[in-house]
């Protein structure tokens, strides 16, 4: 009895969020597309670095909502994704010396494996114990990749130092640029990948699970399935977005994907809005800029100053960027009313 | 009237032509790249002021309090410093990031003594594509002496296999029969220091009978002392850091073993390490040092104490001057400045490599006596020497000459 009754009358983890709210409208969409292209041609290379990173920060987070937003998972082990592709990447480039951007597809291959694999333990765990599993799989990691036994292979300690590419086809363009593009190229395609994935049965499948895993299952879902599935799909989104983060850092070490990372994440969905894809872009903005900001107020208590940044936010607008967006929705609707 | 203007305006033209004359001799002179100018000279830096290795951020702080001190004093040929320093929280990405940040956005000359070997190793390859001073960086890894590859990277420290190698020959003299034991941490600092030990024995390599290696996040490293007693081994190196170290002492006066026992000079700190450990325990730990302790009452009346002292009351109140980190932070930055000031007035990029690659018998005030900085365009390691010491009653003496851990011996 109790077991299922629990069940049945706890309120869910993650709030529902139905499936119109998680994204933007098509004229919205068109114009942050604009700006994305845009803006580069008018930056320093600093900032399109700082760009590139902030969209490939953004998969990463947008992968997290997918299983968290999506199938109500919790998961604090995104930096192990995270690194498993970035070392997949790096590998592939300096010792097998393949194109870069042929790894990213395998990086992506072998992170939903991996994800997928690691699914299947978390299907009998739910909640907080989820997230503490995760979460050992966040501190192992980088222990894991200083192993000797792999050492010929991830460089050890000191970490792999990958090439970065240059523009094809005689393109004049500088090496950043030429990165940014073909990231946000990528980041497009995933971002329409993964709006369709969460308006198709498969999305509706997750979205069930989260509001009500025992009535899901009497509708006929395959539970089981589909909640390693979320794992695998938010897994090979961020593998594919490690690997892009080694090809822009250059360099990978195992000191880069610590559970700092994983909570950076964690904390670019938040803020960005659980369940809203567009967000994962402004969360992932709040976990590059803000700290920058923190710093340039206070060096001594930058921590301190990011986490009061962090509670205001949390405090005025619990639901993120999200509410921002609906907020300004509303209030372009009785502009236009009046 | 109108001759009157006539002769103002002669003279006036001669003045602004003779002035023209004399800035453009003067100008010919003077070079300057990115981040130099007749008033300023802006210097990066990048540490983690917050994350696992905040506790290094002092050195940071150092520097920028020295640098005020230069900049007080009049600065550097009449230059002021302006020490751009930022937190990377030892994550290599965001040392990325920084470094990016400086070179690009802040357009420093050079960047100076950032910290880490993963962050140092994420930013070498740009820095040294963008051919900026990647300057005296702040750690103990072997690999930043490769001027051939690296033309812009420079270490400071000695290298923690330079150290190693130093350990090597003392036992392999004094102890020919020993039965060595090991402790490491089971990183970068560690795997070097080993290696180094390791090439230091060379043939003898199978001196050491056990090895054993702990992780930073083990909240104790008991167990592996236990162990390591039971290897019958007479000589215990220990590759820690402070923390760990000061565990090994007190866990080995706790089961009463006693081998010869030689600490990394990474731990060899008196307030540190051995205060916390317990005098007592400490008896006869041997270590090796370059930098003067400033917990050691021996320098109170060094002249070059003194003057780190004098510093310290007038521009860093708050620091703890038991810290080595301080005196670390004082002597890179010391260095730093002895580069900029043989620079003279040709501050480009190339020059100030050029002068930091000639230093000659130069001591910073904080260095043991008869330790110099001496570099070459072939030997980018500035401190290469070190000299031995011995824990007796509550400080450290040194004993011995000052040995050089020079790769090739």
């Amino acid at each position: 009895m109790s077991a299922v009754q629990e069940t049945v009358t706890e309120a869910p983890a993650v709030e529902a969020v139905p499936k119109r709210a998680m994204t933007l409208g098509a004229g919205s969409s068109l114009v942050m597309l604009a700006l994305l292209i845009l803006v580069p041609l008018f930056v320093k290379n600093f900032i399109i670095f700082q760009l590139t990173m902030l969209l490939i920060y953004g998969l990463a987070v947008l992968a997290l909502n997918i299983l968290t937003g999506g199938s109500g998972q919790f998961s604090l082990g995104q930096s192990a994704f995270y690194a498993v592709g970035a070392y997949t990447s790096a590998i592939l480039i300096e010792h097998v010396g393949m194109n870069y951007a042929l790894t990213l597809p395998i990086a992506g291959v072998v992170c939903f494996g991996f994800g997928f694999l690691f699914g299947q333990p978390a299907l009998r765990l739910s909640g907080v114990y989820l997230a503490l599993a995760t979460f050992a799989l966040a501190t192992a990691m980088p222990q894991l990749l200083k192993l000797g036994v792999f050492e010929t292979w991830t460089g050890g300690v000191q970490g792999l130092v990958v090439t970065k590419p240059d523009a094809p086809f005689g393109l004049p363009m500088s090496q950043d640029m030429w990165l940014y593009y073909f990231t946000l190229v990528i980041t497009v395609a995933i971002y329409i990948f993964s709006v369709n994935l969460l308006k198709s049965r498969s999305g509706r499948a997750f979205m069930a699970i989260r509001d009500n895993e025992i009535a899901a299952s009497a509708m006929g879902i395959d539970v089981a399935l589909y909640k390693t599935l979320a794992f695998g799909v938010s897994a090979g989104i961020t593998g594919v977005a490690g690997g892009l983060g080694a090809i822009a850092v250059q360099f990978v070490a195992p000191d880069g994907y610590t559970i700092t990372l994983a909570i950076s994440l964690f904390l670019g969905m938040v803020v960005g809005g659980v369940g809203w894809l567009p967000g994962s872009i402004v969360g992932s903005a709040f976990i590059i800029f803000v700290p920058n900001i923190a710093e340039g107020i206070s060096k001594g208590l930058s921590g301190a100053v990011f986490g009061v940044l962090l509670f205001l936010i949390i405090f005025l607008v619990p639901h993120g960027a999200r509410q921002i967006a609906m907020i300004a929705q509303q209030l372009l609707g009785k502009l236009k009313k009046s | 009237m109108r001759s009157r203007l006539n002769l103002l305006i002669a003279a006036f033209s001669t003045t602004v032509i003779a002035f023209a004359a004399t800035t453009g001799s003067a100008l010919a002179q003077k070079k300057y790249d990115t981040g130099a100018a007749d008033t300023e000279i802006r210097i990066g830096n990048i540490m983690p002021y917050s994350g696992p290795a905040s506790a290094y951020g002092v050195i940071g702080k150092t520097e920028a309090a020295y640098f005020n001190k230069i900049n007080a004093e009049g600065g550097i040929n009449g230059r002021k410093i302006n020490f751009i320093s930022y937190d990377d929280g030892y994550s290599p990405p965001k040392a990325v990031e920084q470094a990016r940040k400086l070179v690009e956005s802040d357009e420093v000359l050079l960047v100076f003594n950032p910290l880490g070997t993963p962050s140092n190793s994420a930013i070498q390859k740009y820095l040294n594509a963008r051919k900026v001073p990647q300057l005296f960086v702040a750690t103990g890894a072997t690999k930043w002496n490769d001027p051939k590859d690296f033309p812009w990277t420079m270490g400071w420290q000695p290298g923690y296999q330079s150290e190693a190698r130093i350990y090597a020959k003392y036992l392999m003299r004094e102890k020919p029969d020993a039965k060595i034991s090991v402790l490491y941490q089971n990183d970068d600092f560690g795997k070097d220091y080993l290696k180094g030990l390791k090439d230091g024995l060379g043939a003898k390599a199978s001196m050491i009978v056990a090895e054993e290696s702990y992780e930073t996040s083990e909240p104790t490293i008991d167990n592996h002392i236990v162990k390591l007693r039971a290897s019958g081994a007479d000589v215990f190196i220990s590759i820690t850091t402070p923390k760990f170290a000061a565990q090994a002492i007190k866990k080995m006066a706790e089961i009463e073993w006693k081998p010869l026992h030689i600490v990394s000079n990474v731990s060899a700190s008196v307030g540190g390490v051995i205060k916390p450990a317990g005098f007592e325990n400490s008896q006869g730990i041997l270590s090796a040092a370059y930098a003067k302790d400033g917990a050691d009452p021996q320098w109170d009346n060094d002249p070059g104490m003194k003057k780190f002292l004098a510093f310290l009351a007038k521009y860093d109140a708050d620091a703890n001057k038991l810290d080595g980190s301080v005196v670390y932070g004082y002597g890179a930055a010391q260095t730093m400045v002895k580069v900029l000031e043989l620079c003279g007035d040709n501050l480009t990029r190339e020059n100030v490599m050029k002068q930091a690659a000639s230093l000659k018998d130069f001591a910073p005030d904080t260095l043991l006596p008869g330790i110099k900085i001496n570099t070459t365009p072939t030997d980018f390691a500035p401190i290469n020497q070190l000299q031995m010491m011995r824990f007796k009653g509550e400080k450290w003496e040194l004993f011995g000459d000052i040995i050089s851990g020079e790769l090739s011996n």
